[in-house]
């Protein structure tokens, strides 16, 4: 069952925010996303929003009509970001930026506790994570499943894939822009390691083509080296 | 009458929808079955090449779906076997002309008059796509042993799981047990490996496809066609027959392996 958080992400962006839809029904998500703003119309009133919406094709009369319909609610569309070179046109005409600046889409660190204590807060994931899917998350991501290649967890904590592990993974990713947030003391664990890319902080993994044994394994940074172990159950 | 409505859906483009589709509904159709074939692919209709009847189109999807004919002046009876027909695409449209909810309309209206409805998406995973996908109750992903097509194999199959399409079935098609046994192709193994659904058929690389497209001539129509042989089998298969995939090679025990991996005998 697919959740309302999987086809809406809210992201909080230094001057706004960035909302980031599933692919999916145009007008079903459209309804989705009013129905998440109407709910919590106080969050919302008054932002500058950026909207992703995928490979959604949009024309001038929809987008126009989605832009007016969010002013209705006092949330003003400045951005639409598309992998649609039709949707990108049609943003364009409309006078929207299509594009966000790196240090905007970083997301922004926030000042709840339960973000300082990252160690507390997981994401449990029980699927196999297909090419094209992209997760983002601040805390530690589980994986109950294979992460294939051609997708994507990047995650301020730890990654534990409970599974086959051959897309890309980043764990101890910052949570701002601020170098310090990184977090070289995290890992990526996975039953059968094969990333086709592997970072932990700023550290990018030169991996070995040809790896070796299909077992457990941790693999974390040690004095800015990276540092391969079997997994021993005790 | 209550048709299954199956879609055949890639990702990469090129692999060989339009070719399965074809064949299928030559395939069943000669099994007794009420078949009508939709190309999805809206502004590059080539179904009605492949099936040879190209000379024979006066409607199209579009024209039913925005009244101008009723839905059986838009559908063409095949040549060769009378109870398969085709509702070819328009050419002159684009894909927006289709939405998904006139799709589902147009297979509600179909289950009620045919055993089977076949539709060929194009490729992507845009608007034809979710058009294609819309109505169906089962999809089958097809894909060729290359990483490229596979990757986008995968992709399709994540969104189809996620709009909670059930999980689909795979056709491998092209596969060279020459070329698997030399380790220059994929085999059918490391494909099912990553994709990790069921396996509904393996379709050799066979020239004659080409041949057979070209003469507007399904290769399922062709008796002694490897590549016909193992669409018949698909098409016995969805009826719910438990057909052993074909030993195409006897020497290097591939198909052997495959019948193993999908527990058939
Ligand atoms: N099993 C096969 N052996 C040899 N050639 C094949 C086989 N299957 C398909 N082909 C060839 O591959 C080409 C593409 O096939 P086809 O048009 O069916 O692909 P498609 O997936 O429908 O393409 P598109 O995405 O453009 O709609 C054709 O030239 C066809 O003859
Ligand atoms: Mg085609």
């Amino acid at each position: 069952m697919q959740t309302e958080t999987d086809l809406i992400q809210i992201k909080g962006l230094r001057d706004g925010l960035l909302i980031t839809l599933a692919s999916g029904e145009w007008r079903a998500l459209q309804d989705l996303l009013f129905t998440q703003i109407d709910q919590r119309s106080s969050f919302f009133r008054g932002a500058r929003l950026a909207l992703d919406v995928g490979s959604q094709v949009l024309r001038v009369a929809e987008m126009s009509k989605l832009r007016d319909e969010l002013s209705e609610r006092e949330v003003s569309l400045w951005a639409v970001l598309s992998e649609s070179p039709k949707t990108i046109q049609t943003a364009q005409l409309l006078g929207l930026a299509t594009r966000i600046s790196k240090q905007r889409q970083q997301v922004e660190k926030t000042s709840r506790p339960a973000e300082k204590g990252r160690d507390e807060n997981a994401l449990w994931v029980p699927r196999t994570l297909r090419s094209g899917t992209r997760i983002e998350y601040a805390g530690h991501v589980v994986v109950q499943g294979d992460v294939n290649p051609g997708a994507e967890i990047v995650a301020g904590g730890n990654i534990l894939v409970w599974g086959r592990l051959r897309g890309s993974v980043h764990a101890g990713a910052s949570a701002g822009e601020q170098q310090a947030s990184l977090n070289s003391g995290a890992s990526v664990s996975a039953l059968d390691m094969k990333p086709a890319r592997l970072q932990i902080a700023d550290q990018i993994a030169n991996l070995p083509k040809k790896v070796q044994v299909k077992s457990p394994q941790v693999i974390g940074l040690k004095d800015g080296e990276f540092l391969v172990k079997p997994w021993q159950g005790k | 009458m209550s048709a299954q409505i199956v879609t055949i859906t890639s990702g990469k483009g090129g692999v060989g929808k339009t070719t399965a589709i074809a064949s299928l509904g030559i395939a069943l159709a000669s099994r007794g079955q009420k078949v009508v074939c939709i190309d999805g692919d809206i502004g590059l209709r080539n179904l009605d090449v492949i099936m040879g009847l190209e000379n024979r189109i006066v409607y199209d999807i579009v024209d039913v779906v925005e009244g101008r004919c009723r839905l059986r002046q838009a559908m063409i009876r095949d040549k060769r076997m009378p109870e398969l027909f085709l509702i070819p695409a328009a050419q002159t449209r684009d894909k927006t002309a289709l939405s998904p909810s006139d799709m589902l309309r147009l297979g509600d209206e179909l289950r009620e008059v045919c055993d089977w409805v076949l539709i060929d998406s194009p490729a992507g995973i845009e608007r034809g796509f979710k058009n294609s996908i819309a109505p169906a109750d089962r999809v089958l992903v097809l894909t060729n042993p290359e990483i490229s097509a596979v990757r986008d194999a995968d992709r399709v199959i994540g969104i189809l799981e996620s709009e909670e399409k059930g999980s689909p079935s795979l056709i491998l098609n092209r596969v060279n047990s020459e070329m698997v046994k030399r380790q220059e192709m994929l085999s059918p193994e490391d494909v099912l490996d990553l994709l990790a659904i069921d396996l509904i058929g393996v379709v050799p690389e066979d020239q004659g496809v080409l041949v057979a497209a070209n003469r507007g001539m399904p290769i399922a129509l062709e008796e002694n066609s490897k590549a016909g042989q193992a669409f018949r089998n698909i098409a016995a298969r969805l009826m719910g027959e438990d057909i052993p995939f074909m030993d195409l090679d006897s020497s290097d025990g591939l198909w052997k392996r495959i019948s193993k991996l999908t527990g058939r005998s």
